[in-house]
């Protein structure tokens, strides 16, 4: 949708700094002018959340790294030494340990909206791989930061999840030794984590700026999973309709993540990473975090260690290949009566398998961990298959349509109660 | 979004994690876990506060009993004047770092030496090193107090962790540490023959714990200057009051995130309706003057 420009530089600065570098067009063009189709619902207010969050696990980092110590010996008190003696240290600290799970559970609203909507279909395939790309880049990231308080969590977490990578075939031992530093999970371990933890978060923001080109060039997906065929018409303008949509679902976020930060600000992390990491000392339960849950469930449910990590390797995988797997031409699953029932079954399924995750591995959570494994690529195929039979129901003509439809006809009386119990709702 | 499908997703959510749920607990209790009882402390819910004279008592209890054993090495003496902790004043805290000898050096002449403590100074630990304390606890280490009351907490299992996120229940770890104090009990008929070092415990996981019962009725002094106790002198309420003491010394900002969150998350609240009505308002008005919804 990158069309037109239609920036009209006011000042004679602006005239001359738009001649040399037109920077100020790109902003208003982007961020101003850029039109976005007008039925977008509150699941697209995540975009802008993730960005906020990954702004915000960018700048409490920084500070951070400014009073921590990684070092094998030193990490764990040097975190406390935040915790305790620095100015507001305790508020970074927890704003960056809970904003890393806000910004998993905004990422996974963005990833189950895109599939429900069709996200990744064409002309967006490259946007969406993009979005997998940041998706497994933000996995590494977390996992290294897990890492650095050195708590006995952060170490064994460390020991089992790269020593999966031994189960590779021929180079697997050499992959290791080179994440380790050396023959175990030790201090250079921690330097080298610490090292990448600092350095992956600069490159998603670059990812993510080609996931935002692409998105800017090919023009937001939306509800109905109809392209915009009239811009007059079918979009409004980001600014100001977007943006202020965009701040109301960031703040009403933002509640959410305060209430975690001020009051339970342990809640999402495990009472073991209070305990300095000893190599000499096993938990009794090794759990990641719980992001990582659904794929530590389809890891263990696999009884061969190698076959474990492909699957859970193709279980992130497979969503690239999303586009060209799922054969319908109809984006939304509104319209898709079949794959919408396979989608809120396949959610229950990822609840499912992050909740098996967090068990032990014995008995019939292990059964279960491998029915529910069945079930998440199933999917997959389920999804092939649906697309090639699947009858879907008749597309509006237009977004605009749509709307207006929704305006005068099936939800009129819904409108009128609504009005009559609420006056003036428009202001 | 299909509304049906969407109930049913959800019925099929809640039948299988009650199915986990009911697993559960009897798999906790064949590890030998029994669960601590909840009880109520100050310092729970978005207004909890510490009681001042409960975390002077807990420190009493902590200085006169566990710290012969247990360090808590990142306390440090001035934490104890600190605003949200026990508020003892300077001088008390200045005169208390004082009665203590702390290891310094080296001096110009190369050599270690020893002086009275400061309001800076850590607490000091019972023991130079981890090996020293194995040594003399008949091969068991005493966990660092320092964070050791956020370092402690038992299974809650679904659905209480979804409840838990709406209560702000959170006091797993000073709830298993009174359980623990007050937990120590004759072994039941049939259990096995204890060991020297060896103790019983209701509360601890699997029942054995290496620390001996720590406290007993009547042990610390309680008595203000009049001579009558400020608080019933039981290992109750010395559990009670050392658990307190523990949660503050893990978390001595509590207070102040609080405080802070009583005028923060309000405004939080008040800026999302400003925010909602201000985008009723601009959505009222499309650009081409046609209805919104």
């Amino acid at each position: 949708m990158s069309g037109h420009s239609s920036y009209v530089p006011k000042t004679g600065i602006e005239r001359w700094l738009d001649v040399r570098l037109p920077i100020i067009r790109l902003a208003h063009d982007s961020a101003v002018s850029y039109p976005v189709p007008r039925n977008l619902n509150y699941l697209w207010t995540f975009g802008g959340i993730l960005a906020f969050m990954l702004v915000a696990q960018i700048i409490t980092g920084v500070i951070l790294v400014m009073h921590y110590t990684p070092h094998a010996s030193m990490a764990f008190n040097s975190v406390e030494h935040i915790m305790r003696d620095v100015n507001y240290g305790w508020l970074l600290r927890y704003l960056h340990s809970n904003g890393a799970s806000m910004f998993f559970v905004a990422v996974y609203v963005h990833i189950f909206r895109g599939i429900y909507y069709g996200s990744y279909k064409a002309p967006r395939e490259v946007l969406w791989i993009l979005g997998v790309v940041i998706f497994l880049l933000m996995m590494a990231t977390a996992f290294m930061g897990y890492v650095l308080p050195w708590g006995q969590m952060s170490f064994w977490g460390a020991t089992v999840i790269t020593n999966l990578f031994s189960a590779l075939p021929v180079i697997g031992e050499t992959i290791v030794t080179y994440l380790w530093g050396g023959y175990s999970v030790d201090n250079p371990t921690l330097n080298r984590f610490f090292s990448l933890h600092y350095l992956l978060p600069f490159m998603i923001f670059g990812v993510v700026g080609l996931h935002i080109w692409a998105l800017h060039h090919v023009g937001q997906n939306n509800p109905t999973g109809v392209e915009v065929k009239n811009v007059e018409k079918d979009t409004v303008p980001f600014t100001p309709y977007a943006t202020i949509k965009d701040l109301f679902g960031m703040v009403v976020f933002m509640i959410v993540f305060g209430w975690f930060v001020f009051y339970q600000p342990n809640f999402m992390g495990h009472a073991d990473n209070y305990i300095m990491a000893n190599p000499a000392a096993t938990p009794a339960h090794i759990v990641p975090e719980w992001y990582f849950l659904p794929f530590y469930a389809i890891l263990r449910a696999i009884p061969d260690k190698l076959g474990g990590v492909i699957a859970m390797g193709a279980a992130i995988v497979v969503l690239a290949f999303l586009p060209w797997i799922d054969t319908s031409k109809v984006k939304s699953m509104n319209y898709r009566p079949i794959a919408r029932q396979l989608f809120w079954a396949w959610l229950v399924v990822c609840i499912g398998l992050g909740y098996l995750g967090a068990m032990p591995p014995e008995g019939g959570f292990v059964i279960a961990s491998q029915i529910f494994t069945v079930l998440y690529f199933g999917f997959f195929v389920a999804l092939f298959v649906v697309g090639l039979f699947e009858r879907p129901k008749a597309l509006p003509a237009s977004i605009a349509d749509s709307v207006l439809a929704s305006a005068k006809g099936g939800s009129a009386a819904r409108i009128a109660t609504a009005t009559a119990a609420e006056p003036n709702v428009k202001g | 979004m299909s509304r049906l499908s969407f109930r049913l997703a959800l019925t099929g959510l809640a039948a299988g994690l009650g199915f986990g749920a009911l697993s559960l607990p009897a798999a906790r209790a064949a590890e030998g876990r029994v669960e601590p009882p909840q009880l109520s402390w100050t310092f729970s819910g978005p207004l909890g506060t510490f009681d001042r004279a409960q975390l002077q008592r807990g420190f009493k209890v902590y200085k006169e009993v566990c710290s012969s054993c247990h360090a808590a090495s990142l306390l440090r003496f001035r934490n104890l004047s600190q605003p949200g902790g026990p508020e003892f004043s300077d001088g008390q805290v200045t005169a208390l770092a004082a009665t203590y000898q702390i290891n310094d050096g080296p001096n110009d002449a190369g050599e270690m030496f020893q002086r009275p403590g400061r309001p800076a100074d850590a607490f000091p630990s019972p023991f130079p090193n981890e090996q020293a304390a194995r040594a003399a606890q008949g091969g068991a280490y005493p966990p660092d107090f320092s964070v050791l009351a956020k370092a402690r907490t038992y299974e809650r299992g679904f659905p209480r962790f979804i409840f838990d996120i709406f209560t702000q229940y959170q006091e797993q770890g000073p709830d298993y540490i009174h359980a623990l104090m007050v937990g120590y009990k004759d072994p039941p008929a049939g259990f096995q023959a204890l060991l020297p070092g060896q103790n019983y415990n209701e509360y601890m996981p699997g029942h054995l714990i290496a620390m001996p019962k720590p406290l007993s009725d009547g042990q610390v002094d309680y008595k203000d200057k009049d001579g009558k106790p400020t608080a019933p002198e039981t290992v109750d309420q010395y559990a009670r009051d050392v658990a307190t003491f523990m949660v503050w010394v893990a978390e001595p900002h509590m207070e102040q995130r609080k405080r802070i969150a009583l005028w923060f998350m309000p405004f939080l609240v008040i800026l999302a309706f400003l925010l909602y009505f201000s985008k009723k308002k601009i959505w009222s008005r499309m650009p081409d003057g046609s209805p919104a919804h």
